[in-house]
């Protein structure tokens, strides 16, 4: 060690070490080019199945088309996608940020129901008020009690160590049948209704319309602006603030937490509450710009596609966007389908289950398509 | 059997990780192989094992040229290789561990146990291994099931062995008993590679040594006309200090006190008994003792990882028995955990992250709620630059640093911040040489700041050379203090009483 370090070759270093150095290919192709592999591999074998059920090859074409039409071919083509991919993102952000902190929540459904149920309550028992504060307060108490309800299995894990996996599918069927219990309750039910459906969630707490002056079919609504908002939340959260560092730090190495004086059970709590809090704010945004009520099983299962959207997004807010937009085509794309050609919106969760089969096994991928990767992506050992 | 590596050379991509090596290995001897981490020892072993085929150059086994194309070519060949990590399946015996993949087998493929325990019986006898053939491997010691590894490569008749840092899991007894064995493949013929960067162990196990530095062979010879000064300058190619210069110690203030502290496991056995230590400023106290005696439990204490049964323990005369860890870091404790996979660094992260894992907000990293990214690379880069920690970029993934460099990435964030307490657990454990003595350095440098330190090691060299003061644990306690000013502190007595031999003598 030298006694006399020269100022100036120690600050060149220093320059040197800051500049960024391009081992970025890697992440490049675990985030873009896996992922798109997957969805065209995904395609062909959802084109397969089609020729084995029969399906004569001008209807799989024809069926081909009405996906791309359906979810991106036209304007009310996207208003549809982005309408549902929507809740799909706004669940998928924060099952993703349960992930990056080593939490596997299955509890979306539930937290989005209850967060969709609380919207519907606040919509329709605050109505005294004017849409400024009404419609911003109904989508956080949505938040709220989804946070809430996530945060049950955060304590019970923290505390007692049951496992959050177990936890929330549990909290998933309680809340199904309270769903079912409340929306017969007459302060809820609507009058003159016998079947289980709610009251209806005034205009002031609707998110509003954004292309209903073109055509009143065209759904998209400003949770559009909600869900953006929430992607760059989400990342700054991770990426920028202490918070997401201690959640990061957690996830990938909890020993290395627990050495560096974060808090484990406060950790576990507060992803679960900011994770439900997301799948709550899901709920609400979904009630407030879709439904406008609430009836028995409203969720249809986005919380459970959520996941799929977070593990296809790679837990990265700005992949769980695309892979939000990707799933809510595919839906929109996939009704279209069933119109133009006749075939089963089922073949759709087909797809879609395809598509996570292909990114949960990446080197299935790289085997089949082995021009599109480095040729050593093995890990070089040179020591 | 003679295994010559004639001009070999490989490359991955623009890294040269051997170039032009020649080594030769012969029946009956051992062959010592030095070299820092990332050397290429282990390029030049996996090539020899068939898991790399050189660029250039030959090969060679009694004389003729051998193609290796895959990983069962060079056990085929007759060289085979121990590797530092066992492959052992836990809940399967020794005798069946031993023959996974190549089971002796009767007809229509029915598995002969009986053959395969007697071969092994064998195989046990001729060497003197003694393995147990019918216990499961999770009930035997890391020392034996070491053994099962070499009676694997025996099993399959090889000729050559090569070991793959033996000794870096095993006691100083077990090194012993190990070195036994070497000793006795090596009369009945075999050859042997040991691959180590413990200096000693080479001198004292190795008929003939060669040396590795940057994938090329920097020096040869034999052990009785080397010193452990001469092999360290080849290794690291620049004379190496082995005792870390220092003055004598001047003693200040009580830094920290531990005063009756006891600590139970979860089956409530004592791991802590009453232990009273003092650490004062300005001087450096080693804890020694055999691994396995409470170290890990008395850093715990201190650190706030694990709360104790009873006691009190005090740092800088504020009483932190019942501190978190976070409070502890605040008030000025410095922490190298022992091993720094598990908790000191997140492989993942980058370099940059990393160098503030404990220590992310503190004022000087934030932005209200978030932290300055910007900054935090700009004191990454000055840390590396002071520590000579060597990278390309501070953004790039811990992991992919050397094992040394991820130490001194570690001790940087602990020693650059303003402390007033050092708590070093094996804070050179799987470093190189010239790593080690840099961090030795740099911990004497923190003593002479006015830091207390507390050196816990299982290394008894490492202790001796660098503690002021030395307190021996064995079961848990405290069983001896030496003074080791100017290093006045004899080596045997402090060895025995790490072996427990110590309470009982006295009393």
């Amino acid at each position: 060690m030298s006694e006399h370090k020269d100022l100036k070759s120690v600050n060149e270093k220093m320059r040197s070490l800051m500049a960024r150095t391009t081992h970025g290919r890697d992440d490049f192709e675990d985030l873009v080019i896996v992922p798109l592999f997957a969805v065209v591999v995904a395609l062909v074998f959802g084109a397969l199945i089609m020729l084995a059920t029969a399906v004569d090859i001008p209807t799989i074409g024809r069926s081909f088309v009405a996906l791309a039409v359906g979810s991106v071919g036209s304007l009310s083509a996207w208003s549809e996608t982005l309408t549902a991919a929507v809740p799909l993102v706004l669940a998928g952000l924060g099952l993703g940020l349960g992930f990056r902190a080593g939490l596997f929540n299955i509890g979306a459904e539930g937290q989005l129901l209850m967060g969709g149920l609380a919207a519907v309550i606040a919509g329709f028992s605050l109505d005294f008020l004017p849409m400024v504060i009404h419609l911003p307060l109904t989508l956080l108490i949505g938040a709220a009690v989804g946070a809430g309800y996530a945060a049950i299995a955060g304590i019970l894990k923290a505390t007692t160590g049951a496992h959050e996996v177990i936890s929330t599918i549990m909290l998933n069927l309680i809340s199904f049948e309270l769903l079912n219990w409340l929306l017969r309750q007459p302060w809820i039910q609507r009058e003159g209704r016998s079947d289980p459906i709610s009251k209806s969630v005034p205009d002031s707490a609707r998110l509003p319309q954004l292309l209903d002056w073109i055509s009143p079919n065209f759904r998209l609504h400003a949770g559009v602006f909600v869900m953006l908002l929430a992607v760059a939340f989400i990342w700054w959260l991770l990426f920028r603030s202490k918070v997401g560092f201690a959640f990061r730090t957690s996830g990938e190495n909890p020993s290395a937490a627990n050495y560096a004086g974060m808090k484990a059970s406060l950790v576990i709590v507060l992803a679960m509450a900011t994770a439900g809090a997301l799948a709550g704010l899901a709920g609400a945004a979904q009630i407030t710009g879709v439904l406008g009520r609430a009836s028995p099983g409203f969720s249809a299962g986005i919380g459970f596609d959520a996941i799929a959207v977070a593990l296809l997004g790679r837990s990265h807010p700005v992949g769980i966007l695309f892979a939000g937009i990707l799933f809510g085509g595919l839906e929109a794309g996939g009704r279209q389908m069933q119109v133009d050609a006749g075939v089963s919106i089922d073949l759709i969760g087909i797809i879609q289950a395809l598509i996570i089969v292909f990114i949960a096994a990446p080197l299935l991928v790289r085997a089949i398509f082995p021009w599109g990767f480095r040729r050593s992506s093995k890990k070089e050992d040179a020591a | 059997m003679d295994v010559e590596l004639r001009g070999i050379t490989k490359r991955f991509g623009s890294v040269v990780a051997n170039d032009n090596v020649n080594l030769t290995i012969r029946a009956g001897e051992v062959l010592g192989l030095l070299g820092e981490n990332g050397a290429g020892k282990s390029t030049m072993m996996n090539m020899l094992s068939g898991l790399y085929s050189p660029d250039e150059g030959q090969i060679l086994v009694d004389g003729k040229p051998v193609e290796f194309d895959g990983p069962g070519d060079g056990i085929e060949a007759g060289i085979g290789m121990v590797h530092q990590h066992f492959m052992l399946v836990p809940v399967f015996t020794v005798a069946e561990n031993v023959v996974l993949g190549v089971e002796p087998t009767g007809k229509m493929g029915y598995l002969d146990m009986k053959r395969a325990r007697r071969q092994v019986e064998e195989i046990n006898e001729k060497y003197g291994l003694h393995v147990p053939p019918d216990e499961l491997i999770e009930e035997l010691s890391v020392g034996i099931q070491q053994r099962v590894e070499i009676l694997k490569v025996l099993f399959r008749s090889a000729d050559v062995l090569i070991l793959d840092e033996p000794t870096a899991v095993l006691t100083p007894q077990e090194v012993h008993e190990f070195f036994g064995i070497v000793n006795t493949l090596k009369e009945a013929g075999k050859a042997i590679v040991f691959i180590t960067h413990k200096l000693h162990e080479i001198l004292e196990i190795s008929d003939r040594v060669s040396v590795l530095r940057q994938g090329r062979i920097t020096g040869e010879g034999y052990p009785k006309d080397l010193t452990e000064a001469d092999l360290a300058e080849m290794m690291v190619g620049r004379p190496v200090s082995f005792t870390t210069a220092k003055n004598t110690a001047t003693p200040g203030r009580t830094m920290l006190e531990l005063e009756g502290v006891s600590m139970l496991d979860e089956t409530d056995d004592r791991v802590l008994d009453n232990v009273s230590i003092t650490v004062r400023s300005g001087e450096v106290v080693g804890v020694a003792g055999v691994q396995g005696n409470g170290q890990t439990e008395l850093v715990e204490a201190i650190t706030g990882l694990e709360r104790i049964a009873s006691g009190k323990i005090t740092f800088d005369g504020e009483n932190i028995s019942h501190a978190s860890v976070r409070e502890r870091h605040k008030m000025g404790m410095a922490h190298i955990p022992e091993d720094r996979h598990k908790s000191g660094m997140v492989d993942s992260f980058t370099i940059a992250e990393n160098m503030v894992l404990n220590n992310y907000y503190a004022p000087e990293y934030s932005k209200g709620w978030a932290i300055d990214w910007q900054k935090v690379a700009e004191t990454a880069a000055r840390y590396c630059v002071d520590f000579d920690v060597r990278t390309p970029s501070v953004f790039l993934p811990g992991g992919s640093l050397s094992g040394g460099n991820q130490q001194k990435m570690v001790v940087a964030r602990e020693l650059e911040r303003e402390t007033k307490l050092v708590v070093a657990s094996q804070p050179t454990r799987g470093v190189d040489v010239g790593s080690i003595e840099y961090i030795h350095e740099r911990l004497i440098g923190s003593r002479d700041e006015g830091d207390g330190v507390l050196i816990v090691s299982s290394e008894l060299d490492e202790v001796l050379g660098l503690s002021d003061r030395i307190y021996v644990m064995y079961d848990g306690r405290i069983v001896a203090e030496f003074d080791n000013t100017d290093g006045k502190a004899d080596r045997n007595t402090v060895g025995l009483a790490m072996a427990g031999s110590f309470g009982e003598d006295a009393a």
